[in-house]
């Protein structure tokens, strides 16, 4: 019994993190409506600046304190809410999830190229000293740190429950969550209450990341965060989102489950190594497949939705035939200009970054085939990549297959893959996918990519030059690859567009409109779903390992969770229904990272920066950023296009001025999003 | 194994069994029957042991006042809702747990309440989206050849459909620019290009003006003439209810209370209850 609880004691602290992570989550979610991904990058900035504060500019613990957590988190909610989340209509939860990732991929970025890469080591604590042990209990020395743990989240509970329960600011968020109109309605003030309800939630998230960043070496990293966020996302999931005292309980016990078990568990076995560090992942799969409260995440509960003007059109309906047409040229001779200057003049460090943005692209090509054409949010593409990855190299390190055959095998096993998460994912759409996803990327991260048997371990498998022979691929002019890379990305883009244009193409347009009306004329919404992501993974398993053999190593950072982020927020800006998108992102992804090198230090992660500004667009512009520039600058320079735009109701067509009027001829233009309740970007 | 055994095998409900009203039923007796079947939300009965027959070609009103259970009783025929008990047979097939896209494929065609239309796509391609559904012939393959394209016998019939609801006007026009009345006929539109034998339809004429109205009445009475096709129509409009159905049966706190031709229904006591709360 001693033993038990010198190894669960340590735990109530440790379970106090995920506590009160998971509290913040679902305080965020109960009082503004949105699962608030950017929770651990709040935490993180707070933590950051705190640390540097105190470190950097030797100002005082509790003068850091106030202008880190009182000031700078609340005033960083305050700027969410304004500029970012008020303009997203309730229904569109995929705008709202990519905010948040958008957020989570561009703060921790934004940090070091504001104030420097530097390191930032020691955290002070800010009650009771870390070094001095308060009590023993069962053999365990409770320092000032686990009890400055454990008794803010205490107060934080009690605070957080008596707000949202007992006051009348707390009935307003509640209220303004189901539908802010309505309750304006009631004369609220409701753009106030939610203001307030992100002001307190980023305040929690600043007081979060400060109180842990002891436990953490460096209050610079990130990932620390990151990771710990997502076991709170368990832990909130497990309490449906929506109890603050359970939530508090089950991050609690998480917190004792893991260090018991790893107490427990000896040290050489599998379950140690492999599945411990994934129990915060395996237990969100758990409550998204088991926990009923989590069924109805997406379900549009404003009265007053059908008010919402309609969705804005994706970039292939709104372009007119003429820019369709002039898209299509200029795409054509650059592509004619590209292809002769790689093979011609183009030095070769150049030639081997657009070789590696031509392998993103494939990647990122599965992502226009869920996302964009299948209207589902995954955020596990990364991963699929790796599966296919990994497969081809280790089937050429074991069986000597060249890897150009071991990518088609390789895209067989991530379409396997993928299968098995949307057979997991089947009853879940929205949120519940994204987080499946999610949990799903972070499994692997953790359980399956560091394996020996898989990667290789850390350093990863380094290609040898016969498992691509006779095709000489890691020639220094990079031409062998280049070609090869050119046929696997046209061959996924034409079989892309095939889809896009055929059967399967046409089903997925109606089923992101409406589910319930594609299985009512007799289509197997669960069949499409799993032809996407068969279809997602494979492109991805192949877009993978044409990136392993262009850097010629296939290692688990290449594949890791926060790439598949990354890939989602770039896709997502360069434009995620079209297959241009893809290759516009990848391509100008690897070039911004090229510029870069030669910028100093500090602005080395700014690409993700741009392109989770761009992300951010998304629920004005789900047709990518870029591609709304393009079509804009191709308006200016070709006016004549103008006329002959397809009517749309309420879209970017229509407020620029470039589409003939709205056609309504039973009264106003309806919503169908809206009037249907569901989401619809 | 051959196609038709292979379709009785795999529930009598695969891409080979597609029935239509064009083809003769498989099994005598009534088209659509519901016996005893019930369904409560949380304590609440919604739907309290109803028995309920459609026979084929009728045009059936369900009306009731609101709350009745009338759609929750739609959605156990179509399969969005699972009963709690009772059972529903479609053609002489048992439905009890097959999912909607089966019971779609048996020949229920459907509109609802609250309108489920693909707003990205325009009218045309909406029905296009249904007709290649009806065939059930689309493969991945397919697309992968380049042998997915709109056949002329496909374009044919979208337009037989379009110009039978009155839509040709708007065919190119993307569903999300149109108003709530007109996607109420895209929805019947799409559930007529599958040449359902059964048409339910949910209040179809919620959002249509009154000339509107008036040819959606003389849509449902076309199809049920020229196609055969039996109907069950929820409608608060009891003018056009009177109109156009064979019979009706009335609906009240999950139960139904009255069933007969139109006019003598809603003579009963229990009808006038329902609607207006009072006795007699």
């Amino acid at each position: 019994m001693e033993q038990f609880l010198g190894f669960a004691i340590p735990g109530v602290p440790y379970g106090c993190t995920y506590a009160l992570f998971a509290i913040g989550l679902v305080l965020t979610y109960q009082a503004t409506g949105v699962f608030n991904f950017a929770f651990g990058a709040q935490a993180f900035t707070s933590a950051y600046v705190f640390v540097y504060m105190v470190q950097d500019w030797h100002f005082p613990v509790w003068a850091s304190f106030l202008l880190s957590v009182v000031v700078l988190a609340p005033a960083l909610g305050l700027i969410f809410n304004r500029f970012i989340f008020r303009r997203i209509p309730n229904t569109n939860t995929t705008a709202k999830i990519v905010m948040g990732i958008a957020l989570l991929v561009g703060i921790p970025t934004l940090l070091p190229v504001i104030l420097g890469n530097q390191n930032l080591y020691n955290a002070p604590t800010l009650i009771f000293s870390q070094s001095t042990v308060y009590l023993t209990l069962a053999g365990y020395p409770v320092n000032g740190q686990d009890l400055t743990v454990v008794l803010v989240t205490a107060v934080v509970l009690v605070a957080v429950v008596a707000l949202i329960r007992y006051t009348s600011l707390g009935l307003q968020m509640r209220a303004a969550v189901e539908s802010r109109r309505l309750v304006q309605l009631n004369g609220v003030n409701a753009d106030r209450v939610v203001s307030v309800a992100w002001a307190a939630s980023s305040f929690l998230a600043g007081l979060s990341g400060v109180l842990l960043a002891p436990y953490f070496p460096q209050a610079n990293q990130s990932q620390a965060y990151i990771t710990l966020m997502v076991g709170a996302i368990a832990v909130a999931a497990s309490a449906s989102l929506r109890s603050l005292p359970l939530a508090a309980l089950f991050g609690i016990l998480l917190g004792v489950a893991s260090l018991v078990l790893q107490g427990y568990l000896p040290t050489q076995s599998i379950f140690y190594s492999s599945i411990l560090p994934s129990l915060p992942f395996i237990v969100l799969v758990f409550a998204l497949l088991f926990n009923p409260g989590l069924k109805k995440l997406d379900d549009n509960k404003d009265p007053l939705a059908s008010v919402d003007p309609p969705a804005p059109p994706r970039a292939a309906t709104i372009r007119t035939p003429r820019v369709q047409r002039f898209t299509q040229i200029a795409w054509y001779s650059l592509l004619a200009v590209f292809i002769v200057s790689m093979l011609t003049w183009m030095p070769r460090n150049w030639e081997n970054v657009f070789n590696s943005g031509l392998a993103f692209a494939t990647v990122f090509l599965s992502i226009t085939l869920i996302t964009g054409m299948g209207g589902q949010l995954s955020l596990a593409q990364g991963t699929l990549a790796g599966v296919g990855a990994f497969t081809a190299a280790q089937l050429a390190n074991h069986l000597g297959l060249n890897m150009v055959f071991g990518m088609l095998i390789g895209a067989g096993v991530a379409a396997v893959v993928a299968i098995l998460l949307a057979v997991l994912s089947l009853r879940l759409k929205g949120l519940g996918l994204a987080l499946m996803t999610l949990a799903a990327a972070l499994f692997f991260d953790s359980s399956i990519f560091p394996l020996q048997s898989v990667s290789g371990g850390q350093g990863g498998i380094n290609l040898q030059e016969s498992w691509v022979a006779p095709l000489n691929l890691f020639a220094p002019s990079g031409h062998p690859f280049f070609v090869l890379a050119m046929v696997v990305l046209s061959l996924s883009v034409i079989a892309v567009l095939l889809v896009r244009k055929g059967t399967t193409g046409r089903f997925l347009s109606a089923m992101r409109g409406s589910e319930v009306g594609v299985g009512g004329v007799g289509i197997n919404v669960t069949w499409q779903r799993i032809l996407v992501f068969a279809l997602s993974g494979a492109v991805a398993g192949v877009g993978g390992t044409l990136l392993v053999i262009n850097q010629q190593n296939a290692n688990p950072a290449q594949f890791n969770y926060q790439l598949s982020l990354a890939f989602v927020v770039i896709v997502v800006t360069a434009g995620v229904s079209t297959v241009e998108g893809a290759i516009q992102g990848a391509l100008g992804f690897v070039v911004i990272e090229q510029l870069l090198t030669y910028a100093p230090a500090r602005l080395q992660g700014l690409s993700f920066v741009l392109f989770a500004a761009g992300a951010l667009a998304y629920a004005a512009h789900p047709e990518g950023l870029v591609e709304y520039f393009k079509r804009r600058t191709i308006l200016a320079l070709y006016p004549a296009a103008r006329s002959d735009a397809r009517p749309r109701a309420g879209g970017p067509a229509a407020r620029a001025g470039d589409a003939t009027p709205v056609v309504t001829t039973t009264g106003a233009p309806m919503n169908p999003t809206a009037a249907a309740g569901a989401d619809r970007e | 194994m051959s196609k038709a055994s292979a379709a009785r095998r795999f529930g009598g409900v695969s891409g080979l069994s597609r029935r239509s009203a064009t083809r003769p039923p498989s099994a005598t007796g009534p088209l659509l029957e519901a016996a005893g079947v019930s369904k409560a939300f949380g304590g609440v009965a919604a739907v309290d042991k109803v028995d309920l027959r459609v026979e084929r070609g009728e045009l059936l009103g369900l009306v009731g006042p609101n709350g009745a259970g009338k759609t929750t009783l739609f959605n156990c025929i179509c399969g969005q809702l699972r009963q709690d008990s009772g059972t529903v047979t479609f053609d002489g097939v048992v439905l009890d747990g097959l999912p909607t896209y089966k019971r779609a494929r048996l020949g229920i065609g459907r509109t609802y309440q609250r309108i489920e239309v693909y707003p990205e796509l325009t009218v045309h391609e909406h029905l296009m989206v249904a007709e290649r559904a009806r065939r059930g012939d689309g493969r991945l393959w397919k697309d992968l050849c380049n042998r997915s394209a709109s056949r002329p016998e496909e374009l044919r019939h979208v337009d037989e459909v379009l110009e039978l609801i009155g839509l040709r006007e708007v065919q190119d026009t993307p569903v999300s620019a149109l108003g709530l009345g007109l996607c109420r006929l895209v929805e019947l539109a799409r559930a007529v290009v599958c040449d359902p034998v059964l048409l339910v339809a949910d209040e179809p004429s919620s959002g249509l003006d009154v000339n509107e109205t008036a040819e959606l009445s003389q849509v449902l009475r076309t199809l049920q003439s020229e196609r055969g096709t039996a109907v069950l129509l929820v409608e608060h409009d009891l003018g056009m209810v009177g109109e156009v159905v064979d019979r009706a049966v009335v609906m009240d706190l999950g139960r139904i209370v009255a069933e007969g031709p139109f006019d003598e229904v809603m003579a009963f006591p229990e009808v006038r209850y329902a609607y207006l709360g009072v006795e007699g």
